[in-house]
């Protein structure tokens, strides 16, 4: 017999305490992981951004266009490599809960910046000929069982009527956390049919892409464009891609602040109930504990018996929760509306912060009792009757 | 035969709301080695504090108990717990034993501290319990046995580790009178067919009657020696 065995034999020595006790931290990991997910899935954008790229957007909101004029001021400032430029569509496609992003893209330009969107030459080469052609993301033609040279007709809201592409590419995406629900066509194709319907709406850009020839000099280039066009009617804020998927989610800041107090605070009621039901158990054995001592066993010796119970619970009641986790997290992706996180499974860093909240939890929730038994006279504590 | 203990100018006294409450006073004492002494008197005559002194589970405000050459006051708690570990086993009234465990483990428990192999402990385990007449009793849990067979696999884990000194708190306390009679022919037959030297604590004039020695304590002071 190891002191592990024994540690073992009494952390299941009340089977309903130590089973309800595992059950309630398995639900608070779920919780917990279903959450951070969640929180980790609005930030994927941010986490997939490049580098080398900045977005140049209004300096009022992403929501205000810039003139059109800029890009060629934007490309001659030093140290800019190469400029493309974007317009948020919208619209809806079938009907209002499939939801997707879909932009208007520089054509010539907007794969060479964003080579994580792998689309073949010929492809690409259909794209930029064809000027209502259209890319869309491999999940999306898995989604809608679309093929290339099938129709994509799309309901306008911010650029009102109805919009039908040819689908010309289907790309796919190089990194696990790239977003393979995009649908992308040709800025050109909505500019014309502003020139025509809505001149005054027509060469403007939602933001521009930049990428820089040397990361470090990020910064500094940032500068120079949002200097260029200081005083004018559209002023720029240049920022980092990060910074700028950043800002796309601020809008939800509160809640996804709210979301991660919650997930914290549910890892702190873990370790309420572990280190209720770990002192519990510990005053149930005071007795024993001071036999134990009277045996000749250390404070060391008993408390890795008191730390041993707890991490077996937490750690039991962590795997059990993991497990759980992921079959439910594909099951709320399953249930949210197509197109809403483009990436919504369990990171690795939501596993290690699980793995190391249930240690961490398994350990303070021991430290009162042993604590306790540490502090206890062996002579009072033989003389205990619970 | 030799001192094994010598218990000199010992005195307890606890502190409680500010007040100095006594509890032995001037206790002077010698146990021969193989000795069997047992200690008698009234509650709160200090009895049960002064076995527990002398096996290192309480420390006296004054004086010294020297074992075996060895000053046990002068030990701070880890060599205490050690010291405990190697020379005392020790026999409860409410037996004390972990319900969880077998009366194989729970006899196997204070092997754990010791270098001894699965094999030597496992052969240690099944003296102790032959010795104590429950060599078939091994795999039963306490919840299984009688409070005789309780107490049985108690003085077992007691002398597992062949301690030279066992010290008992009231062992037939909470017996009824055939397993008590057990329980101190068990004693006896630890005392002289093994040498332990044994200090119990009883109430029962009739189990003081095992003891070569009985010691009559009153308010904490020594009262009568009886040989």
């Amino acid at each position: 017999m190891k002191l592990f065995f024994l540690a073992l034999r009494n952390a299941f020595r009340s089977k309903t305490r130590a089973f309800l006790t595992i059950l309630g931290i398995a639900i608070a990991v779920v919780a917990f992981g279903v959450l951070r997910t969640t929180v980790t899935a609005w930030y994927a954008g941010v986490d997939a951004a490049a580098v080398n790229r900045l977005a140049v957007r209004n300096a009022v909101s992403f929501i205000f266009p810039m003139p059109y004029s800029y890009r060629d001021k934007i490309a001659s400032v030093e140290g800019v490599d190469a400029v493309s430029y974007a317009n948020w569509f919208g619209g809806t496609y079938i009907d209002q809960s499939q939801f997707f992003a879909r932009f208007a893209v520089d054509a010539e330009t907007f794969f060479d910046l964003y080579p994580e969107l792998k689309l073949s030459e010929q492809e690409l080469n259909d794209f930029k000929r064809e000027r209502n052609s259209c890319v869309i993301g491999s999940e999306i033609a898995t989604r809608y069982n679309l093929a290339l040279g099938d129709l994509m007709t799309l309901e306008g809201d911010i650029y009102p009527g109805q919009w039908t592409f040819v689908i010309r590419g289907i790309y796919q995406p190089r990194d696990k956390n790239t977003d393979a629900t995009q649908m992308l066509f040709q800025w050109d194709y909505l500019n014309e049919r502003m020139l025509q319907e809505a001149p005054p709406r027509a060469n403007w850009i939602g933001w521009f892409n930049v990428r820089v020839k040397n990361p470090d000099e990020a910064a500094l280039v940032s500068s120079r464009i949002d200097a260029l066009f200081e005083n004018s009617t559209a002023e720029t804020i240049t920022e980092t891609e990060a910074e700028f998927q950043r800002s796309f989610i601020q809008s939800s800041g509160a809640i996804l602040g709210a979301m991660n107090i919650v997930s914290f605070t549910i890892v702190l009621v873990i370790m309420l109930v572990l280190a209720n039901t770990m002192m519990m158990s510990a005053r149930e054995r005071t007795r024993e504990y001071a036999v134990l001592k009277t045996l000749g066993f250390s404070v060391p010796k008993i408390s890795f018996l008191i730390l041993a119970e707890s991490l077996v619970i937490s750690v039991l009641g962590g795997a059990l929760g993991l497990l759980l986790t992921f079959p439910l997290v594909r099951a709320f992706a399953a249930a949210i509306p197509k197109g809403w996180f483009p990436v919504f499974e369990v990171e690795l860093i939501t596993i290690i912060l699980l793995t190391v909240a249930v240690i961490l939890i398994g350990a303070a929730s021991a430290f009162f009792p042993i604590r306790t038994v540490a502090k206890s006279r062996i002579a009072d504590s033989l003389r205990f009757v619970g | 035969m030799s001192t094994l203990i010598e218990v000199k100018d010992l005195a307890k006294s606890y502190s409680r709301d500010g007040f100095e409450i006594p509890v032995l006073e001037k206790m002077n004492i010698t146990v021969e080695k193989g000795g069997y002494l047992a200690l008698m008197g009234p509650s709160g005559s200090g009895k049960t504090t002064l076995l527990n002194i002398i096996a290192g589970i309480d420390r006296p405000t004054r004086g010294s108990v020297t074992i075996d050459n060895t000053d046990i006051t002068k030990l701070n708690e880890s060599q205490l717990a050690r010291w405990r570990a190697h020379n005392i086993g020790f026999v409860f009234q409410f037996y004390n034993l972990i319900p969880v465990l077998t009366a194989f483990d729970n006899v196997a428990l204070p092997l754990l501290l010791t270098k001894l192999s699965k094999a030597e402990r496992r052969k240690h385990v099944e003296t102790a319990l032959s010795i104590v007449g429950l060599g078939e009793r091994m795999k039963h849990y306490p919840k299984q046995l009688s409070g005789g067979q309780e107490q049985r696999v108690a003085i077992a884990r007691a002398i597992v580790t062949d301690p030279q000194i066992i010290v008992a708190d009231e062992p037939t306390g909470d017996l009824d009178r055939s397993s008590a009679e057990e329980i101190l022919t068990l004693l006896r037959r630890l005392n002289e067919e093994f040498e332990k030297t044994i200090i119990m604590v009883t109430h029962d004039p009739h189990a003081a009657e095992s003891a070569k020695t009985v010691l009559h304590l009153d308010k904490g002071e020594l009262v009568e020696e009886v040989a």
